[in-house]
């Protein structure tokens, strides 16, 4: 993948802009001023540390969090200034899957996925029944309608959380590290559907990942998050040939770096012999 | 949803079998039938005495209560207790002639007032006073009158 | 200045939580639609809630029958008033032990598994999940275990009764022969519909709607981790428990 791929399969137009993004939380900061374009057709990937605000900037982008200041506009329209039947519709059309999947644990693999259809559309039972049951053939798990989440296995229930996420046929995808905590194969295999569908539906998708080597299997275009600001962006390859020392240390692993090993408190900075 | 109606008829059983309990307790171990509604008069009585007689004490004819106690209060004029009752309005035909006594249910009962019905043509209404009153015993006057009557038949002999 | 803030932190504290909760039972209650789906879902929770609290409950309320018989009839043989142990434990079950121990022994059960299973689906992303969804996870998921709550308990406390009334029954007449004829008599004589009775159901009634809604309340807002729902969990029961006995003195003064 590189940067005449992501081009020829986008057509250049941005359609998720975010400019000078602030977010606090409490007397964190965390995130100052983050610009990002999110080309239509690309899949885009998030990384950076464990906690540096990958999912919050998801959250921005799905309307469930407010910035401070700055703006989060998906094609046009001003996110955080949406009511709450805007949102609704706006929503509609985005597919997420969260973290660990999040499936709903008191319904069936089929109530699963149909609940967004229920949800959002008026379709009598026939017809939902059969887009049910068509998304959950695409992922390759007709037959396992009847069971309920806790007797999938880790891939299998991911991948049930993923037709759930793309049942209803959206334009703009969130994943929130989808392929955390999967065996290789079960990994492939969403990788696999998350491109597939992609190009197939036209989708538009942001991922958030810690894994850069994965990462370099499916991405467009990265953005790196570090210490509250972008430390780096652009396709993986370049990303990781970057001599810029964040950028470094992340796409390569280092514990040296820019990016503190010792926890820093709020404050004046620690020392040992204080 | 699962099993679905398993399920609707397991809560279906479990409401039934709640309302039948309420049911059951509410007419078999209540006075349910028995008890005092909304619908009531009130009269009134004077006693010397009403002994420990509370507020919403029983007001019973023959046994089966009629009322309750509305309230005790003291004339200051002439230091007579005064008993008001709400009766239950089902029973608007006791005469207004009926005596009212100030009872204790069994030895170690609480206080309540008895009537005792009379014979007149017309029956009480709403504000009536009953005027044949009965003072409540009082244990240790009981007792004084009679080591006093026993002293007495002593010394008479 | 900083103890100051420190003290007024801890008043303001949970009074907020207080107000928070308020407004969460408003959210809920505004949801209340007659749709084919609320109900059923609303059936279903009566069933896992109630339903599943019944054994427990039975056992309870029979033991409870008998010990309250066994206690009565000791105090009472000395005036020998044993008769009276009929009218005693009808209306100590049906003004106190019955509203009171039947809410307890809820919140101690179903209260705990609301809390958890709630807190659970917090910690798993479905409420989030939900809510991307755009379907309220106040709505799909508090609100029918709140009215389950609230429909089972007083339901529950009947049977507590009639099965303490029972083991009354079965230790006073069974055990120690008293006259069946007298006991029936005497309680229902005794017990009376309007005040006894009636003012049970509006405690069951309270504390239902009070320990439902603690437990929805507290496992919607736990902290999303194991330990923030093991909190939450001790939490509904302390403070439903709490509640129950200041309720309970608070409707007893007013209703007795």
């Amino acid at each position: 993948m590189n940067i005449g791929h992501a081009s020829a399969r986008s057509n250049g137009e941005s359609i998720i802009r975010i400019r000078d993004l602030v977010f606090r939380r409490g007397r964190r900061t965390i995130l100052d001023g983050i610009n990002i374009d999110i080309h239509r057709g690309s899949i885009v990937a998030f990384m950076g540390p464990s906690g540096v605000g990958k999912t919050t900037i998801l959250r921005l982008i799905s309307g469930q969090l407010r910035p401070d200041s700055g703006t989060v506009e998906v094609n046009g329209h001003r996110v955080s200034a949406m009511s709450d039947r805007d949102l609704q519709r706006f929503r509609r059309n985005i597919g997420v899957l969260l973290q660990d999947g999040a499936l709903f644990t008191d319904l069936t693999v089929f109530e699963n996925i149909a609940t967004p259809v229920r949800e959002h559309t008026d379709l009598p039972e026939p017809l939902v029944r059969r887009l049910v049951m068509s998304k959950l053939a695409a992922v390759g798990l007709g037959g396992t309608e009847e069971r309920m989440p806790h007797e999938l296995s880790g891939g299998m229930a991911r991948r049930v959380a993923f037709a759930r996420a793309v049942v209803l046929d959206p334009d703009i995808m969130l994943y929130d590290e989808p392929m955390t905590g999967l065996d290789p194969i079960a990994v492939s295999t969403i990788r696999t559907l998350m491109r597939e569908t992609n190009d197939t539906l036209g989708q538009t998708s942001i991922v958030v990942s810690h894994n850069v080597t994965q990462v370099r299997q499916f991405a467009d275009y990265c953005y790196i998050i570090a210490s509250a600001r972008i430390a780096g962006e652009g396709p993986p390859e370049t990303l990781a040939a970057s001599s810029e020392p964040s950028v470094d240390q992340f796409m390569n692993g280092r514990v040296e770096g820019p990016i503190p090993f010792h926890y820093q408190p709020p404050g004046a900075p620690w020392g040992l012999l204080d | 949803m699962r099993a679905n109606y398993k399920v609707e008829l397991a809560s279906g059983i479990f409401l039934l079998l709640g309302i039948a309990a309420l049911v059951w307790l509410a007419t078999r171990a209540t006075d349910y039938g028995q008890d005092i509604g909304e619908d009531t008069y009130t009269i009134s009585a004077r006693f010397s005495n009403v002994g420990d007689l509370r507020d919403r004490a029983p007001v019973k004819i023959g046994g089966v209560t009629v009322g309750l106690v509305e309230s005790i209060s003291l004339d200051p004029v002439s230091f007579e207790a005064v008993v008001a009752m709400s009766v239950d309005s089902r029973f608007d035909e006791i005469p207004s002639d009926t005596g009212a006594s100030v009872l204790t249910s069994g030895v170690l009962g609480d206080r309540y007032i008895g009537l005792e019905p009379g014979g007149a043509p017309d029956m009480l209404q709403d504000g009536d006073e009953l005027f044949i009153t009965q003072s409540a015993l009082v244990l240790e006057q009981v007792i004084g009158k009679y080591l006093f009557n026993a002293g007495k038949s002593e010394e008479e002999k | 200045m900083a103890a100051e803030s420190t003290v007024m932190a801890r008043l303001t504290g949970p009074v907020s939580e207080a107000g928070r909760c308020l407004l969460f039972l408003l959210r809920m209650l505004s949801g209340i639609r007659p749709r084919a789906g609320q109900v059923l879902s609303v059936l279903q929770q009566t069933y896992l809630i109630g339903a599943r609290s019944l054994v427990i409950i039975m056992i309870c309320g029979f033991f409870v029958g008998m010990v309250l018989s066994l206690q009565a009839i000791n105090a009472l043989e000395q005036f020998g008033a044993s008769d009276q142990v009929s009218l005693l434990v009808g209306k100590s079950l049906f003004r106190e032990l019955g509203p009171v121990l039947t809410a307890l022994l809820f919140a101690g059960r179903a209260g705990t598994s609301i809390t958890a299973e709630i807190g659970l689906m917090k910690a798993t992303n479905q409420l989030e999940a939900m809510e991307l969804m755009a379907i309220d996870p106040v709505q799909r998921v508090a609100l029918p275990r709140f009215l389950a709550g609230v429909i089972s308990v007083p339901l529950l406390t009947a049977m507590f009764s009639a099965l303490a009334i029972l083991g009354s029954v079965v230790f006073a007449i069974g055990v120690m022969g008293l006259d069946a004829g007298i006991f029936w008599s005497k309680l229902q004589n005794g017990v009376y519909f309007q005040k006894d009775f009636v003012g049970g159901v509006w405690k069951s009634l309270v504390f239902g709607g009070i320990v439902s809604l603690v437990a929805v309340y507290f496992g919607y807002s736990a902290k999303p981790t194991g330990a923030g729902v093991g909190t939450a969990t001790t939490n509904t029961v302390v403070l439903s428990s709490v509640l129950i006995l200041v309720f309970d003195f608070i409707m007893t003064s007013f209703l007795f």
